[in-house]
C-alpha cells in the first residue's frame, strides 16, 4: 500500500514532466512485451506439464518390461551374468548429448541420447547360453534410456521455465504495482505543481494590472484635478508643475517596488 | 537468466545411477555405465548393506560432476534421502526417479511430480492422463 502513495523525488519541473513521461511510456511498453513473454513462457510450460505426466505414466510401463527381459535373461543365461556386466564396465557407449532451445528468450536444455556405435562391446556375454534374451533385454534397456532421457529434458525444461516464468511474472508485478503507480503520481505531483505555479502566477498578474490601473485612474483624477486647478489659479502653473513632476517620480518608484 | 548453471552443449555427459543392483546391472548392459581412470564410477548399486550415508555422498557426488547430465535414482533409494532430492532445484544434472524392480512406483511421492501436481489442478492432470 505504501507504493500507492509514493512518487519519486524530482524537481517539478517541465523538463522532469517530460522525463518522468517517458520513463512512463517505457515502463508500460515493458509491461506489454513482459506479460506476453509471460504468457508464451505459460503455454509451452503447460505442454511440458502434459508431456512430463504422460511420460511417467509410460516410464513404468517401459521399465517394468526391461526388468522382466532382464529376469529372462537371467534365467536363461544364469544368475552370473550380472558379475560379468558389472566387470565389463569400461567407458559409457550410451551418453547424453545436450543442446539449448530458444523459448521466448529463455534457454531450454534439451538432451539427446547418443550411442557411440560399439554395441558389440558385450557381445561375448551370454555366448554360453541365453545370448538371445541377453540381446533382448540390451534392447529393453536402451529403450528404457530413450524414454528417460526425454523425461529428463522434460524434467529440465520444467524447472527452467518454472523459475522464468517466476521472474518474469514478479517483473510485470514489480512494473504493475510499483514502478507504473510510482510514475503515475509523480506525473500527477508535477502537473499539479506546475498548475500551482500558474495559478499563482496568473493572481500575480492580475495583481499588478489591478496595481497599475488604479495608478493610471489616480493620475488621470490628477491630472483632471489639476487642470481645473490651473483654470483657477494660472499663476502657480509652476507649483503645479512640480508636483506633477514629483508624483511621476513617486509612482514610478512604487512600481519598482511592487515588482 | 535463470538457468545460471552453463548447460553444455558441446561435449556428450553421461547418465549416472543409483539403484539396485538388478537395474543397475540393466543398464549398463545398454551401455550407460562408465569407469574412469581412477576406478571411479558412475552409478551405485544399493543392497542392504549400503547406508544412507553412502547413497548421499555418492548423489552429492553425481549432482556436482560436470560430465554427469541425468542422475536415474530408484524411488525407494530417494525416499532414503528424500529430503536431499527435494531440497535439489538445479535444472542440470537432472534428477530422475525410476521404479525398481522390487518396488512398485508411487507417482505422488516423486518430488517434480508433485510439483506438476501442485501446479496443476488435480482435474486437469487426471485430463492429461486420459
Amino acid at each position: 500500500m505504501s507504493g500507492q502513495t509514493q512518487r519519486l523525488n524530482v524537481v517539478p519541473t517541465v523538463t522532469m514532466l517530460g522525463v518522468v513521461k517517458a520513463r512512463l511510456v517505457g515502463a508500460t511498453r515493458g509491461h506489454a512485451l513482459l506479460k506476453k513473454k509471460s504468457d508464451a513462457l505459460t503455454v509451452q510450460f503447460r505442454q511440458i506439464l502434459k508431456k512430463i505426466v504422460s511420460t511417467k505414466e509410460s516410464m513404468g510401463d517401459i521399465m517394468k518390461n526391461s526388468s522382466f527381459a532382464l529376469t529372462e535373461a537371467k534365467y536363461v543365461a544364469g544368475d552370473n551374468i550380472k558379475h560379468v556386466v558389472l566387470e565389463n564396465v569400461k567407458e559409457a557407449s550410451l551418453r547424453v548429448r545436450s543442446r539449448t532451445e530458444n523459448v521466448a528468450g529463455v534457454k531450454l536444455p534439451k538432451f539427446d541420447y547418443t550411442a557411440d556405435g560399439d554395441a558389440s562391446k558385450n557381445d561375448l556375454t551370454g555366448l554360453a547360453r541365453g545370448g538371445q534374451q541377453v540381446q533382448q533385454c540390451r534392447v529393453a534397456y536402451i529403450k528404457a534410456i530413450e524414454v528417460l532421457v526425454e523425461l529428463a529434458s522434460l524434467q529440465t525444461s520444467f524447472l527452467t521455465l518454472d523459475e522464468a516464468i517466476k521472474t518474469t511474472n514478479r517483473r510485470v508485478n514489480a512494473l504493475e504495482n510499483v514502478v507504473k503507480p510510482r510514475l503515475e503520481n509523480t506525473i500527477s505531483y508535477i502537473k499539479g505543481e506546475l498548475g500551482e505555479l500558474e495559478r499563482e502566477d496568473f493572481f500575480r498578474l492580475k495583481k499588478i494590472q489591478g496595481y497599475k490601473r488604479r495608478e493610471i485612474e489616480r493620475k488621470r483624477l490628477e491630472a483632471a484635478a489639476k487642470d481645473k486647478l490651473g483654470d483657477k489659479f494660472p499663476l502657480h502653473k509652476d507649483v503645479s508643475f512640480n508636483s506633477q513632476n514629483l508624483l511621476a517620480a513617486a509612482g514610478g518608484k512604487d512600481e519598482d517596488i511592487i515588482f | 537468466m535463470a538457468n545460471k548453471a552453463q548447460i553444455r552443449t558441446n561435449n556428450s555427459a553421461l547418465i549416472a545411477m543409483i539403484a539396485d543392483e538388478d537395474t543397475v546391472v540393466g543398464f549398463l548392459l545398454a551401455g550407460v555405465g562408465n569407469v574412469d581412470l581412477r576406478r571411479k564410477t558412475n552409478y551405485l548399486i544399493v543392497d542392504s548393506k549400503t547406508t544412507v550415508k553412502q547413497i548421499e555422498d555418492a548423489f552429492k557426488e553425481f549432482t556436482t560432476r560436470e560430465d554427469i547430465a541425468i542422475v536415474l535414482i530408484s524411488q525407494y533409494v530417494a525416499n532414503m534421502i528424500r529430503f536431499l532430492v527435494d531440497s535439489y532445484n538445479k535444472p542440470v544434472p537432472a534428477i530422475l526417479e525410476i521404479p525398481s524392480k522390487d518396488h512398485p512406483y508411487d507417482p505422488a511421492q516423486d518430488s517434480v511430480l508433485s510439483r506438476v501436481k501442485n501446479l496443476f489442478s488435480s482435474e486437469s492432470v487426471a485430463s492429461g492422463r486420459r
